[in-house]
């Protein structure tokens, strides 16, 4: 198997008193499109900032093409492509302005990668930044970071704000980019419908922690939905009798049911729900959007949360 | 013209549905024996989906034996093997049948007009 082109070991954040990253052991896989998934205040950012040696971490070690980024080499640096979250660029400078300032930095620039992204954004290279619409300014961004041709491309947020028709954009350009696997791409980002088409794998963090980690097949495989009629427990209103259920995510009041959402669910969870419900329980498709939300809702302390001394048993982890 | 539409947020994998439209295509005589597919790279394009999204989906239809992949020319709808025994064909017809009649029985349907509705279909699919 290849080297991870990124590896966390144990990664550990603290700001002040409060830990924002806990306990990272992750690997982002050499050719593939990994999808970090998580609310906002999740760690994602602090995550990618550390693994760019832009902040050192509290305990634990981030490898990024395969060197400590704490101390990361310029030639290291040179081979990754990082795009910050909120496309910042000069609003004084012409679009053709921002690519000859941007390619003083590099020994390798390629012009026909950054006139067919501008392009495909739309955009004059004539025009001056500041006259640029979020998507355009998001093409300039993704031109600049691709034009060096990185072998890894680190992307946080880039669909922060941007409307349909760059959003779609965005994406063709990344399969372009990321097509022939010689590439490696980690996007942190919150639309569930493009990590459905762009992804090959998808991690989800929750409270600085990494719930899942799994391909996206696997993912939507080993997460359930079952529905359960309030009135089958003893207590409709009650959650608690399925905290007991072995892997369950999130338990939720739907109308007059319980949405349960439960993690490589067997015997033993069927087990579990025949004696918490009987057999008023039904077993229903999952959804990709379905199957993130119940991670990251339960995080949320409306009523949906449950006990967190399950909470080891719902993640999904590597495949 | 074939044209493949995927939707997100859905039940159904994005993979899967590349190979229910394939299948279906090839089964209402849209795509023909020796017909070509797209390129893995060109449809993920024109579809925006991930290259290995398409690339299981072919693989799934090769091991179905609807599609064979030639070496350096890409994937062609072959003439289709039966590689299922008879038992297993019945098996994967009724699990498609059970939902149906279902939904059928749900909506109202009686058996005749169901069946009548079945039929129409089949003549439609070989009349193209």
């Amino acid at each position: 198997m290849k080297a991870p082109a990124i590896e966390l070991k144990r990664l550990t954040r603290y700001f002040g008193s409060r830990p924002v990253v806990r306990d990272l052991d992750f690997c982002v896989p050499e050719g593939k499109v990994t999808a970090l998934l998580g609310l906002n205040g999740a760690g994602k950012t602090t995550t990618i900032r550390i693994l760019m040696g832009l902040l050192s971490p509290t305990r634990g070690a981030a490898m990024t093409l395969g060197q400590d980024a704490t101390k990361m080499s310029t030639s290291t640096r040179a081979r990754i492509g990082y795009l910050v979250e909120g496309h910042f660029l000069y609003p004084s400078m012409r679009v053709r302005q921002c690519e000859s300032f941007q390619r003083v930095g590099y020994s390798q620039w390629d012009d026909s990668m950054f006139r067919e992204i501008v392009d495909h954004f739309g955009i004059d290279p004539d025009a001056k930044v500041s006259t640029l619409s979020r998507g355009q300014r998001a093409g300039v961004s993704l031109g600049l970071v691709l034009a060096p041709d990185p072998e890894l491309l680190v992307l946080d947020d880039p669909a922060l704000g941007l409307d349909p028709v760059s959003r779609r954009a965005l994406n063709e350009t990344l399969i372009e980019f990321a097509g022939g696997g010689r590439r490696t791409v980690l996007l942190s980002t919150h639309l569930l419908d493009d990590v459905e088409r762009i992804a090959d794998r998808v991690a989800v963090m929750v409270g600085g922690r990494l719930k899942v980690d799994a391909s996206l097949e696997s993912f939507r495989d080993r997460v359930t939905f079952f529905t359960v009629p309030a009135g089958a427990t003893s207590d409709a209103s009650d959650a608690k009798p399925f905290a007991a259920v072995p892997g369950l995510i999130e338990a939720r009041r739907l109308g007059g049911a319980w949405q349960l959402a439960v993690a490589d669910a067997d015997q033993e969870t069927m087990a579990s729900l025949s004696r918490v419900a009987g057999d008023a329980v039904t077993r229903n498709d999952t959804t990709f959007s379905d199957a993130v939300l119940a991670y990251l809702t339960r995080e949320r302390g409306d009523g949906s949360f449950l006990v967190s001394g399950r909470q080891a048993s719902g993640s999904v982890s590597t495949s | 013209m074939f044209r493949i539409q995927i939707t997100t947020g859905g039940k159904v994998p994005i993979y899967r549905q590349v190979v229910d439209q394939i299948r279906s295509a090839i089964a209402g005589g849209v795509l023909a024996v020796g017909d070509p597919l797209p390129s893995v790279r060109g449809l993920a394009s024109e579809l925006v989906v991930n290259p290995n999204t398409i690339a299981k989906a072919y693989s799934s239809l090769v091991a179905d034996g609807v599609v064979e992949s030639q070496q350096g020319r890409g994937y062609f709808v072959t003439q289709h093997r039966q590689i299922y025994t008879k038992r297993e064909r019945k098996r994967r017809l009724e699990e498609t049948i059970a939902p149906l009649v279902a939904e059928a029985v749900t909506l109202g349907f009686g058996e005749d007009e169901l069946i009548a509705e079945i039929r129409k279909r089949f003549a439609k699919m070989t009349n193209r």
